[in-house]
């Protein structure tokens, strides 16, 4: 196994070479430059921007500037941000927790709603209640974030005032005190929801389908043969069978939920990677968005791997060498 | 000391005691066909119509037909796998034929399954230990694990399995080997009947006989009953004392395996049993090659099932359906010939 991991991180090296070529290419063929962030914009004297371009770098050959790129990148050092004038690495760290904590809640969420409703359908097929899961989990499968983003506010914040609509805590609380992270779980929680939403329902279809499946085969004849309680057939012999696809998931689900995080946090104004991102397009700036855009291709890869063990740890018929 | 105790039960069990272990009266599975809009039942598999027979203590009860004649379904059925559509099951002298919930996995505990496939009926989660220790935990909580562990260890010894396997799961080993831990699985809860389902066709013809001889000597160790589902004829005569021949869900005849072999009744029978090849080749044997297609048990033809193919049919056959009936001393068939 850890031979096997090893390898892998070391599979990953020339992919992640390629994809720095990938992002540093879209990100010249993106209009304007970062230049415009970078001089006094009062000053149109064309020998003042000739001379900062040439200082700043801009005149050299491509490839010296990708490898003043990559060389930097590598160290560590991800440059300043234009826009907000502050060290890449500090504006990630200081929006990073706020896209984790999303991103944990909305994990736990599905998990939960996924597994009660999924264990229920599946040991119940066919059933009113199961009918009624599924028809929910279509309903959360055809409905786009965004749509039940802007749902979601407009009918629990505005109508019923339940929620806030925006930020990640109320400025007003102290910080570290418990009221300050009840209000983060506060603030958290809805959009948490509706990132999960998708999730929620292919899970659940997932696990009932897998649940029907492996209750029909022989191996769960021979527990009932052998006289296992109908909930310990269910919970042990079917469950620890079904699981195997979901847990391979929860290594895609890294990606997608930061993928998902963009739109939700730009619906929620909720001040996570995602929206800083999203702005970083808008403003052109050029370094957050190309160590985000990095970021988001190294978690797509440690994703596949996460999931490629996981599934080696869960299934006693998989051996990874 | 169990093991004396043990071979001086399985000597009497030899001499054949006539105390029914198990009795089938009039037992009859259906399935559902199901169609139209609103999936309504529209029709019913026969897959076992009216079959009535008995086991006795310590005997092997053969039951042979050709694929989809309804030996599995009676098998499980009599597990109470399935349930029957009606019919009685009497298991040493207790009905389980509408035992339902606990009471039935209690019940459980006596009888007990060799399945077919011994690649698909064990669990590929489960440690082969966990596999043949979970019976003992579902029927016995309060047991230790120590104990449990002793037992399976030599479980897995008894049925001749390697003494590493308490810990490997089941696909590392061959189908041979797995089918041992089916058997195995089966003896933890020291079971009085064993219904064994083609227990051996899954299996390479080499290991086919040293699964088949496990079974008999266990048979001996632990004063089992068997009933043997099979369609290899040879193998139920290796195996059986007494042997039962299903067509079409129907049981056509019965008899101790002796009378099968050599002077079988049913036209049926008789066309089976001359299908058996022949290891001699110069010997020749009459061949009764029979005509036509099994019909479709949703189906099936009136008055004897057999009538659409059997050689010797009478117009009558069409009509009157032939009850099970004792011709000889211990022989019974269901035939109008013998009428």
């Amino acid at each position: 196994m850890l031979k096997y991991t090893l390898r892998r991180i070391l599979g990953m090296i020339p992919m992640l070479f390629l994809i720095s070529v990938v992002v540093f290419t879209l990100a010249l063929a993106m209009p304007g430059d970062p230049f415009s962030g970078e001089i006094d914009p009062n000053n149109t004297d064309p020998e003042y921007i000739e001379e900062m371009r040439e200082k700043l770098g801009l005149n050299d050959p491509l490839h010296i500037q990708y490898a003043r790129w990559i060389s930097n990148f590598v160290q560590g050092d991800f440059g300043e941000s234009t826009r907000y004038k502050m060290e890449v690495s500090d504006l990630i760290a200081e929006r990073l927790p706020n896209t984790v904590l999303l991103g944990a809640t909305s994990l736990v969420i599905t998990y939960i709603l996924a597994f009660a409703m999924g264990m229920y359908a599946g040991r119940k097929p066919y059933t009113l209640g199961d009918h009624f899961i599924g028809g929910f989990n279509y309903f959360g499968l055809a409905i786009p974030s965004y749509i039940a983003g802007v749902f979601a506010i407009y009918i629990f914040s505005f109508q019923l005032g339940w929620i806030p609509f925006q930020g990640s805590v109320d400025i007003t609380v102290e910080k570290g005190t418990l009221e300050y992270w009840l209000s983060r779980l506060h603030h958290v929680i809805t959009p948490a929801i509706v990132l999960g939403l998708l999730n929620i329902a292919s899970y659940t279809q997932f696990l009932r389908n897998d649940i029907i499946e492996n209750s029909r085969k022989d191996f769960v004849r021979t527990a009932r043969a052998k006289g296992t309680p109908e909930g310990k057939i269910y919970n042990r012999h079917i469950l620890r069978n079904s699981i195997i696809p979901l847990i391979t998931f929860l290594g895609f689900d890294i990606v997608n939920l930061v993928n998902g995080a963009i739109i939700t946090e730009a619906i929620f104004t909720y001040p996570g990677i995602g929206q800083l991102f999203l702005n970083s397009v808008m403003n052109q700036d050029y370094p957050v968005l190309m160590t985000l855009t990095m970021m988001f291709s190294f978690l797509v890869l440690v994703g596949n791997l996460i999931a490629d063990i996981l599934y080696g740890v869960v299934d006693p018929r998989i051996r990874l060498d | 000391m169990n093991i004396t105790i043990n071979n001086e039960n399985s000597m009497t069990a030899k001499t054949k005691s006539k105390k029914n272990l198990l009795e089938v009266k009039h037992l009859k599975t259906y399935y559902p066909v199901k169609g139209g809009f609103f999936r309504r039942t529209i029709g019913h598999v026969k897959a076992v119509d009216n079959v009535s027979f008995e086991i006795r203590k310590g005997e092997t009860f053969g039951l042979v037909g050709e694929s989809g004649c309804g030996k599995s379904t009676t098998g499980r059925t009599i597990l109470r796998l399935l349930s029957p559509t009606e019919g009685q099951i009497i298991f040493d002298g207790n009905d389980i034929t509408n035992l339902s919930g606990n009471k039935l996995r209690e019940a459980r505990k006596d009888f007990q399954m060799v399945f077919q496939d011994p690649y698909a009926s064990l669990n590929p989660m489960q440690m082969v230990g966990d596999i043949i220790g979970e019976p003992i935990k579902n029927f016995y909580p309060g047991k230790q694990k120590k104990e449990i562990k002793e037992e399976v260890m030599d479980l897995i010894f008894r049925v001749g399995l390697p003494s590493d396997a308490y810990y490997k799961y089941a696909h590392e080993f061959s189908g041979g080997q797995r089918q041992r831990i089916g058997i195995a699985r089966a003896l933890a809860l020291k079971p009085k009947l064993i219904v064994a389902d083609e227990p051996v066709s899954a299996l390479d013809v080499s290991v086919q006989s040293q699964v088949l001889n496990l079974l008999k000597e266990l048979q001996d160790e632990f004063d089992l009953t068997y009933l043997f589902i099979a369609h290899d004829l040879s193998v139920v005569k290796h195996m059986s004392d007494r042997i039962g021949v299903m067509y079409l869900g129907n049981l056509i005849e019965v008899a101790d395996k002796h009378s099968i072999y050599d002077e079988p009744l049913h036209p049926y029978t008789q066309a089976l049993i001359s299908a058996i090849p022949e290891p001699d080749p110069d010997r020749k044997k009459e061949r009764i090659v029979l005509q036509g297609d099994v019909p479709s048990p949703s189906n099936p033809p009136s008055g004897c099932p057999f009538h659409t193919r059997c050689p010797m049919a009478k117009e009558a056959c069409s009509e009157i359906k032939p009850k099970l009936k004792e011709v000889k001393p211990d022989h019974r068939v269901a035939c109008i010939l013998y009428d």
